[in-house]
């Protein structure tokens, strides 16, 4: 890996974090992180490249909120699943969706954008799905449903997964990890992110397109 | 602070304080029961219909209050109910001398506002009253969780011949992988009728999917069905009350038990709560449901129990939310069934308030695996749990729907779930079990111990299972040709219900023999002491014999 200036900045930046009094709950979360550079592209059309993966992720994401509910910043969650669909030779492009912050919802939008009909949903505070055009919303291919519990090494593989699905592989789902202690720590906090998490939307507002700087 | 207090330092260490704990914030609904932005209770009946709901007149109604003006209050008493003190109805729900059948009678005709102003009347020990009155099964009983983190089938089935034998009336399967699917209900049925005959199965998924395991006969009830409190959330699911009702009635048609799930906090989880408190909305759940015709609902928080968790009174909120579902005539299975804490005592806390009084199933469900394996998030207990709960029953003389049982007997019926399953995988083509497999599960703490099965294989043997139309009655044959003919003749009596439907009245369970035991012929008649449902006689006998007791007989 290259190090760059921002990943030093951001190493600096955690390690000051956990000197800091090991933050105790909610302090990392959902702040507290560089935002990430955004460029708005226009509109977010129908794909037509069958070696895309397409990414949605809700308006607060890296901007009014900066990481996920264990403290990963949204740049890094970015830069892994981009790296994962990399990794499998395809390509991706990222969707802001404007209408809601169900990942269901989310990622099936993302789907059916999709050139390859594979889409990712992620949530600010980390909870992803891998989703298919064809299968109805509820349904996924993989589901990523306690955010405590998801490191860079599972967004990668998320990424990894969705490149493979969109190649007509069947991958071996990334590993469920169970972990019956992060409802009663996060779970107030989660609705308490969630919360403000959806002052950010507008249900008019069509998906968008964005380019990041990573 | 730069020199610490060494009681606040051991304090600072303890399990409850690793939980999370959020102050109130009443304007987007993140409280529990007390909100003044609730609504006023009221109702205006005009020519027999609902007119004006809890201050709202009918042109304003969204979706939910015109569901329950036109589908939940009985508009026939609706005016009396209302009329009442909420005080003294409160009063009327800890009073041994007002039968169940008065209460239900006025309780039909109120509106949520109302119900909401009843029970925040009542203590959480009145709470347990009311409920030890109200449940609609005289019976107590018991639901199980079995999962494992691999959706390993063999594991699957011996740990649901387990469960079954210990005495759970329902077991409840769901996935981590989604296309195993069918492969985990078909592993649950066949374990839990080598258990015990007659234990219903479920397996949580998609509705669509999980709709058309029912009707293929590889389970036999259904209950996440999930419904809310808030237009708006409704919605965001893809849903109204309507579509609810609709799938409730595919169900109910072809033959299979269902209730609804709802909880307190889903909303504010969800981000919608429209600044009311976390037990109002629920209410309006419990209503939906009640208005939708099914028999019963599973609520106690569930999958959001940390939300009223972290707030003050949530957990008397959660007892009162169960406490709602009874009022609507309701079967209720309670909850307890998400770990909500990391201390010990706040859990034995919170499950005291319905193992003590009694529901239809207290637990929805208790982990019959172990946590790490539990795929519903990890229940308040499992599998190491079993010999507290069985004292906790001995101790308090309190039927908690398990019973005691000796290792030796576990190791045989948990083998015999495994080779019948192995038996149903070869004749049907499924890919093979071999005989480490069933040794590995039958010894088994959790899937930590079994090898690792080829998930790619399994997976695509199910879904060609699924394609040619693999069904409950396959499961039978395959059973009934390789000698496990008990176990046949036990899963075709639960595919048998299906066309008898007794199973389908409120709170029916059913017992080894099929018989079904229900509020319509096990009725809860609790009238204070010397009534109502007693542990005693042989089941007492039953309860109290763990095997760890010393015998001044053999002294």
């Amino acid at each position: 890996m290259k190090i760059t200036e921002d990943i030093v900045r951001e190493v600096i930046l955690e390690v000051l974090r956990d000197l800091a009094g090991n933050g105790g709950l909610g302090s990392s979360a959902g702040k507290a992180s560089a935002p990430v550079e955004f460029k708005l592209i226009g509109p977010a059309k129908q794909g037509v490249d069958k070696n895309e993966v397409v990414i949605a992720i809700p308006p607060a994401f890296g901007t009014a909120m900066t990481s996920t509910i264990i403290g990963i910043p949204h740049q890094q969650v970015l830069r892994e699943i981009l790296a994962g669909i990399e990794e499998e030779g395809l390509k991706a492009r990222i969707i802001k969706v404007n209408r809601t912050v169900d990942v269901a919802f989310m990622s099936h939008d993302a789907a059916k954008l999709s050139g390859s009909g594979i889409g990712i949903g992620v949530q600010s505070r980390g909870t992803a799905v891998i989703h298919q055009k064809d299968l109805k919303p509820l349904q996924n291919l993989e589901l990523f449903s306690q955010s405590p519990l998801l490191d860079l090494a599972t967004f990668r593989a998320m990424g990894r997964n969705a490149a493979k699905y969109a190649k007509g592989d069947s991958p071996r789902p990334v590993p469920v990890r169970n972990d019956p202690m992060a409802r009663p720590r996060y779970q107030g906090l989660a609705a308490l992110l969630y919360n403000k998490e959806v002052q950010y939307l507008n249900p008019d507002k069509p998906p968008e397109e964005v380019a990041v700087r990573l | 602070m730069s020199k610490r207090q060494k009681r606040f330092q051991v304090l600072a260490e303890r399990p409850v304080n690793k939980d999370g704990f959020i102050k109130e914030w009443v304007e987007v609904g993140l409280v529990a029961m007390e909100n003044p932005n609730d609504p006023k209770p009221g109702i205006r009946i005009q020519d027999g219909k609902v007119a004006e709901l809890d201050g709202k007149k009918r042109p304003d109604f969204d979706m939910i209050d015109t569901w329950i003006a036109d589908h939940c209050i009985d508009t026939s008493v609706a005016q009396e109910a209302m009329a009442l003190d909420s005080l003294q109805f409160a009063r009327m729900l800890v009073d041994i001398n007002v039968p169940r059948s008065e209460i239900v009678r006025l309780s039909v005709g109120m509106t949520p506002a109302k119900i909401l102003d009843v029970i925040k009347k009542l203590n959480v020990v009145e709470m347990m009253m009311a409920m030890q009155k109200m449940r609609p099964r005289r019976t107590p009983s018991n639901q199980a969780h079995v999962t494992n983190l691999k959706d390993h089938p063999v594991l699957l089935a011996a740990d649901a011949a387990e469960a079954a034998f210990r005495g759970f009336s329902e077991l409840e399967t769901t996935v981590g992988v989604g296309r195993y699917a069918p492969m985990n209900a078909l592993s649950i049925l066949v374990g839990s009728q080598t258990g015990r005959p007659g234990v219903i199965t479920q397996c949580a998924v998609e509705e669509a999917l999980e709709l058309s395991m029912g009707m293929r006969g590889l389970t036999a009830y259904a209950e996440t069905v999930s419904v809310y409190g808030t237009d708006q959330v409704f919605v965001d699911g893809d849903d109204t009350p309507w579509s609810k009702a609709f799938l409730a009635s595919a169900y109910a048609s072809r033959g299979l038990k269902m209730r609804f799930t709802s909880g307190t906090g889903s909303e504010v989880q969800m981000g919608y709560a429209e600044g009311k408190s976390m037990l109002y909305l629920e209410i309006r759940c419990v209503m939906v449901a009640k208005g939708a015709g099914v028999q019963g609902l599973q609520n106690g928080s569930i999958s959001c129990i940390g939300v009223p968790g972290a707030v003050p009174s949530g957990i008397r909120a959660v007892l009162g939310e169960n406490v709602a579902t009874v009022l609507m005539d309701l079967e209720v299975a309670s909850g307890n069934d998400q770990t909500f804490t990391h201390s010990p005592i706040r859990n034995a806390a919170r499950m005291l308030m319905q193992f003590l009084p009694g529901t239809d199933l207290i637990f929805s469900g208790y982990s019959s695996v172990p946590n790490y394996d539990n795929m519903f998030a990890g229940s308040t207990h499992d599998c190491d749990d079993y010999d507290d709960y069985l004292v906790l029953q001995r101790d308090l003389q309190i039927d908690g729907g398990c019973i005691p049982v000796k290792e030796e007997d576990v190791i045989m019926i948990r083998n015999k779930g495994a080779r019948a399953i192995q038996a149903v995988f070869r004749d049907l083509g499924l890919p093979s079990v071999t005989d480490e497999e069933v040794e590995a599960v039958t010894y088994a703490h959790g899937s930590r111990d079994v090898p690792d099965r080829n998930t790619t294989e399994d997976l695509s043997s199910i879904d060609a299972f699924m394609k040619r139309g693999g069904n409950g009655l396959d499961v039978v044959r395959a059973l009934a040709k390789n000698g496990f003919t008990d176990v046949a003749e036990a899963v075709l009596g639960i595919l048998r219900q299906k066309i008898t439907g007794d199973y389908l009245h409120t709170s029916a369970i059913l017992e080894g023999n099929f018989d079904v035991l229900s509020a319509v012929n096990d009725p809860n008649d609790y009238k204070g002491p010397g009534t109502g449902y007693r542990l005693e006689g042989a089941r007492w006998e039953i309860l109290k014999d763990i095997p760890q007791a010393i015998s001044p007989a053999d002294i």
